[in-house]
Formats: C-alpha cells, sequence, structure tokens
C-alpha cells in the first residue's frame, strides 16, 4: 500500500470512529431484553385471539400481563398504551376498547415472539 | 471445536446477553452511520436486537460456532433497507450536527474543525450502497474481509475488491469536492 493510500485509510478509520450508543438507549434496551428473558412464556402462548373474543376470557390473560408485566411488556405495553390512548379518544364504549387493547396486548406479543 | 448449544431457556438468554454487551456499539455505530441520526439509529438498534433475540436460537444452531457479529449487522442491514423502502428515502447527506445530539458523542466533535475528516464523511454518504456499507463495517466496525462478505452474503474475494474500490472511489470524491470547494471561493 502506497504512503498516501495508507494516510487516507488512516484518516477514514479515524472520520468513521465508533459512535457510543446514547445512555437512554442502552437502559431502554436492557429493561426490553430483560423483561423478554423474564416472560410468562406460556402465558403468553396459550393467548388465543378466539378466547379472547370472548369478554368473560379477558381477565386471566390480562391478570397475566399484569403480574407477569415482564410478559414480555416493557415493550408491548408501550406500544399498546400508544394506541390505547388514541382510541380512548375515540371510542366512546368502554367494553369495545378493552377488547381492543386486549387483541392489541397479544398481536404485540406475537410479532415479539412470535415462535418461542 | 464447534461450541455447545445452550441447554434451556436460561442459558440461551444468558448467551443473547453477552452478544447483546459485546456488539451494541457495533449495531449503534453501524445503524448511525447508516442511517445518519441518532433518532432513526436509536430506532434501526432497538429492532436489530428484537429481531436477534426471536431468531438467536436458530442463529446460534446454524452458526456452527462462528462469530454471530456478521449475522447482527445483517439483521440491521436488511431493517435499515426496509426503513429507507418504507420512507422511500436515501441516508440524510450529512451526520447530525453535534448540537442537535441528545447524548454525548466522539464523532461529531472528533470530525468538528477537521475539515478533511468531515469531507471523508461527506464522500461516504455518496457512495452506492454496498460500498457506503463495506467501509462503515471495516472501518466503524473493524470488521475483516470475511466477517464483511458474510455479513453481505458475497465471497471473500467479491468483499476485497468491493473494499478496494469503495476506498478508491471515496479518495476520488473527496478530491473532486475539494476542487469544487477550491473553485467556489
Amino acid at each position: 500500500m502506497s504512503a498516501s493510500a495508507a494516510e487516507f485509510e488512516s484518516l477514514l478509520r479515524e472520520a468513521l470512529s465508533p459512535v457510543e450508543p446514547p445512555a437512554d438507549l442502552v437502559q431502554r434496551l436492557e429493561l426490553t431484553l430483560v423483561t423478554l428473558t423474564e416472560m410468562a412464556q406460556d402465558e403468553l402462548d396459550s393467548w388465543e385471539l378466539s378466547a379472547m373474543r370472548d369478554p368473560r376470557n379477558w381477565v386471566r390473560p390480562a391478570a397475566a400481563a399484569v403480574v407477569g408485566v415482564s410478559a414480555g411488556t416493557a415493550l408491548v405495553a408501550l406500544r399498546v398504551r400508544a394506541r390505547h390512548r388514541t382510541r380512548r379518544q375515540q371510542s366512546g364504549n368502554v367494553l369495545e376498547l378493552a377488547g381492543r387493547t386486549l387483541r392489541d396486548v397479544a398481536d404485540e406479543a406475537r410479532r415479539i415472539l412470535p415462535d418461542r | 471445536m464447534v461450541e455447545r448449544l445452550p441447554q434451556g431457556k436460561a442459558e440461551l438468554d444468558a448467551r443473547f446477553a453477552d452478544l447483546y454487551r459485546a456488539h451494541l456499539r457495533d449495531v449503534y455505530s453501524y445503524s448511525y452511520y447508516r442511517v445518519g441520526n441518532h433518532h432513526d439509529a436509536e430506532d434501526l438498534t432497538e429492532q436489530t436486537f428484537l429481531q436477534a433475540y426471536r431468531h438467536f436460537e436458530r442463529a446460534l444452531r446454524e452458526s456452527n460456532g462462528r462469530p454471530l457479529r456478521p449475522w447482527l449487522i445483517r439483521i440491521a442491514h436488511n431493517l435499515a433497507a426496509n426503513f429507507y423502502r418504507d420512507r422511500s428515502r436515501r441516508p440524510e447527506s450529512a451526520i447530525e450536527d453535534a448540537g442537535m445530539v441528545s447524548a454525548p458523542h466522539t464523532t461529531e466533535s472528533l470530525v468538528e474543525g477537521r475539515e478533511e475528516l468531515a469531507a471523508i464523511i461527506a464522500g461516504v454518504q455518496q457512495l452506492p450502497d454496498d460500498r457506503r456499507e463495506a467501509l462503515i463495517m471495516r472501518f466503524a466496525l473493524g470488521m475483516d474481509n470475511r466477517e464483511i462478505a458474510r455479513a453481505m452474503g458475497r465471497t471473500d474475494g467479491a468483499t476485497k475488491v468491493l473494499l478496494h474500490r469503495a476506498i478508491r472511489q471515496l479518495e476520488g470524491l473527496v478530491s473532486e469536492n475539494a476542487g469544487t470547494a477550491v473553485e467556489k471561493r
């Protein structure tokens, strides 16, 4: 390698220095990963959308989500909460709102951990 | 020697935690140079590790003990490609202003006041995607040819050629841009 090529590569290495991730990202990611690893796996696996359609079946999964908040939830809850807030402003029917929110929880949980 | 696969979820999670700790900075650096701003780089990094977590067990099984960094970077690469497709845009033309960055970061402050480094960063952003990515992997992440080849799904030989051409093109762009700047003065 010529001197100028070596010098250019050295500048390139300097220009593309590794970038430290921001502290808040590290915290957020670690929280998400910890909650994912602590997840009440079998509870979430058994959440069937069909069961969700019957309001009498909402209690148990909802409890699992609370007890196991763990249940994947830092992430699931954040996403669902954002949508729930939007819908609350649009919906006058509490039952319908609750049903849709719980379906969201199940959808998010599936999306994050579909095959584990 | 083939590395032993984890037995059970706890061990799998512990292995994933090791991978995360070892490569968070790599994934973030790649994402940052790929998308050009911290906000999107954070999203990309987060999504990369979530995808990786989903498929970690299979990746371990199929890696035959080889390092998983290329696999992680490939996930980030695919997500970045989707990101551009969804938003129909290319990376931002310049790495964002240091004043806008919420967390302290070395690159902008390092480049600040160093015209030659700023010119290189600007040149990198002008390169075709594959050349830019290869340079990021080599110089920001310190990956060797073999790792880059695995991350990009190419042969070692093709990767070597790609890197060589990327550096030559970048040199050309930097001197071309410098020439244009002098003419404008």
